[in-house]
């Protein structure tokens, strides 16, 4: 008991000593583990192979890069993976919007939380079972066929929408609770006084809520866009002969490890892009 | 223009079981500084809310000048409210904020903006259109608020205790402000607070809430010194009844009489067997001038000093009545010090006020 106090007593009296056992693990993990292999990819990503032996040959070039620009299939599969992230960050802001207003001010405020559960379910489940459901969903003849079918219709079947469409199920819950939240602590004065000044619904929600829940879309967002931008199993399972940045850098990485480096400094390099902009929307703050 | 600017005829409102409002009825004239008065939890503020439109009442109806509004939203009333915690746009400027109500009414950009720049002018903000709320003080916040309520010039404007957050030297500087700006616009002010200086201060009449009811309407010096209830007299003004037995004693017949302490004078009782060895201080009285001792337009009654509390300007005693209960005196420090009136604590003393200061209180129930 007494060496306890006086362990405790000399911790007490050196902030430092205590700051560092506090931060020393998290800090090495962090800089070993994170920033380490960061810097590994992006210094292996400037060499190049050996086209008979498929060695790495350690020599400083831009070739890679180079290739990544001007070879056309490249350019495509970057831009294909840039426009998913983004139709995806769309898709589920536009579902998540009334999701999280029904959620946080229409719902009564005992069973918010029961239904902000509701929401997160869905990530409690693997995520290979989440999208095997939805190659089941969408296969031939699967439930999407089977829906559609009386309106003389049939499911997307496996390709780039159903890639869209399983990546937008999944990412969903990251994109409904920061709406969720900032709409729930959203002053409910201020909307009375929008409508004291004589405001209607529609404009109060366009000139109040909206803008005061931009930031949080904006959060949510970097979250759907990262993720979506770095996957590479869904659209394996679900899009068919669609190819994302994340599985050209899978299928280099045995035969080219620097260019599979090399394509995978462009999610880094767009998503770092993506953060600067969503900066300017106040977005960082509200996460 | 003597009309009626908000017409309340036998208001009610209810959150499930509990009675917020129990049925009131309130005429407000136009152009009128008219305070509601009550501890929380009295109801004026659900009776403000319900006057804006936010609330919708359990029963009875609402009236603007005349029309019957109970059933409209917010938005169709004639009505501007600043809000306790101002709930000014955090993602506006201020100019913006105060231009909003002209805005959403469709005033073209050039004029809402001069129009806006007035109104900040009125209240002493030139030069702070282009800031954020968050950017201002709680004073500035408070004035903004007032400024976007006015800005549109409102039939009426209603004030959720506006002054609450602010500290005690700024909130009597926006007393004097607020007046003066009521009388300038001439806009009928309804004014909830529960800080009874204020509403003395500021109001052409008082509405003095308890318990949902509303327990008297009057001007102020009405309100004050005439007391119609147990509960005004304790509410507004510093509590002094006297009831039962000692009522009786002292004013001859039984019931519930107020008297405000600085109506009562405090003297030392010579008639009493002093301790010889203990220094009188009755040459210095607090009272400069010897009243008429049995004068028939007095009351008086004899006790012992509990306590004294030297105030600075004034010293308040508090004295135990022989015919029991207790009254608080309040006397001005015209020449007396705080080691004077000290002296006093614990001596036997006679209290005198005139007759007419006896305010009987018919209890209502």
């Amino acid at each position: 008991m007494s060496l306890l106090n006086r362990t405790a007593g000399a911790l007490y009296r050196r902030p430092r000593l205590r700051l560092s056992l506090l931060l020393t693990a998290p800090l090495l993990w962090l800089a070993v583990l994170y920033l380490g292999s960061l810097s590994v990819l992006f210094v292996s990503a400037f060499w190049t192979t050996d086209s008979f032996t498929s060695e790495v040959v350690k020599v400083w070039s831009t070739d890679n890069f180079h290739e990544l620009f001007t070879v056309p299939v490249y350019r495509q599969v970057i831009l294909r993976s840039i426009g998913v992230a983004l139709a995806v960050t769309v898709l589920c802001a536009v579902i998540a919007f009334p999701l999280a207003f029904y959620t946080a001010r229409v719902a009564k405020p005992r069973r918010r939380p029961l239904l902000v559960v509701a929401i997160l379910t869905p990530l409690w489940a693997s995520y290979l079972v989440k999208v095997y459901a939805w190659r089941l969903i969408l296969s031939q003849g699967g439930l999407a066929d089977w829906m559609l079918k009386p309106f003389g219709l049939s499911g997307p079947g496996f390709g780039l929408p159903a890639t869209v469409l399983t990546l937008t199920y999944l990412w969903l819950p990251y994109m409904v609770l920061p709406i969720h939240t900032a709409l729930e602590q959203l002053p409910a004065n201020l909307l009375d006084a929008s409508a004291d000044l004589g405001a209607r619904a529609g404009r109060t929600f366009r000139s109040v809520v909206l803008p005061m829940v931009l930031p949080s879309v904006a959060a949510g967002s970097i979250f759907t866009f990262s993720l979506s931008l770095g996957d590479y199993i869904t659209v394996q399972i679900v899009g068919g002969k669609t190819q994302l940045i994340g599985n050209l850098v899978y299928s280099n990485i045995e035969l080219n490890l620097p260019m599979a480096a090399a394509l995978g400094t462009v999610p880094v390099v767009v998503i770092v892009v993506y953060l600067l902009a969503m900066r300017r929307t106040g977005a960082l703050s509200s996460l | 223009m003597e009309g009626i600017a908000i017409q309340l005829r036998d208001l009610r409102k209810s959150f499930g079981d509990t009675t917020a409002v129990a049925g009131v009825d309130l005429e407000i004239k136009d152009g009128e500084f008219f305070s509601m008065l009550g501890p929380s939890g009295s109801g004026k503020t659900t009776v403000l809310r319900m006057i804006a439109g936010f609330e919708s009442p359990t029963g009875g109806t609402v009236e603007l000048a005349g029309q019957d509004v109970t059933g409209l939203a917010p938005f169709e009333r004639d009505v501007h409210t600043v809000f306790q915690d101002y709930a000014l746009f955090p993602h506006m400027t201020v100019e913006a904020n105060v231009a909003y109500g002209l805005k959403v009414r469709g005033v073209p950009k050039t004029e809402r903006l001069a129009r806006a720049r007035t109104a900040l002018a009125e209240v002493r903000l030139e030069g702070y259109g282009t800031r954020r709320p968050a950017q201002l003080s709680g004073g500035q916040r408070q004035r903004v608020a007032l400024a976007r309520a006015l800005v549109g010039r409102p039939r009426v404007l209603l004030l959720d205790e506006p002054l609450g957050a602010l500290d005690l030297k700024l909130r009597e500087q926006m007393q004097v402000e607020l007046k003066a700006l009521q009388r300038e616009v001439g806009i009928t002010f309804v004014f909830v607070t529960h800080d009874q200086e204020e509403a003395l201060t500021m109001s052409d009449r008082i509405a003095v809430f308890d318990q949902g009811r509303i327990q008297q309407v009057g001007t102020p010096a009405e309100v004050y010194e005439r007391p119609a209830t147990p509960f005004v007299a304790s509410f507004v003004g510093t509590s002094n009844l006297l009831e039962g037995e000692s009522a009786e004693r002292i004013v001859g017949t039984p019931g519930t009489y107020s008297i405000r302490p600085e109506k009562i004078r405090v003297l030392k009782d010579s008639a009493e067997p002093d301790d010889p060895d203990h220094e009188s201080p009755d040459h210095e009285s607090p009272d400069r001038d010897t009243p008429d001792q049995e004068s028939p337009d007095h009351e008086s009654a004899a006790g012992t000093v509990a306590e004294v509390v030297y105030l600075g300007d004034s010293t308040r005693f508090l004295v135990d009545l022989d015919a029991g209960g207790r009254l608080t005196a309040l006397q001005q420090n015209l020449e007396t010090s705080a080691e004077d009136v000290a002296a006093y604590r614990g001596s036997r003393v006679r209290l005198q006020w005139h007759r007419r200061h006896t305010v009987h209180v018919p209890d209502p129930r």
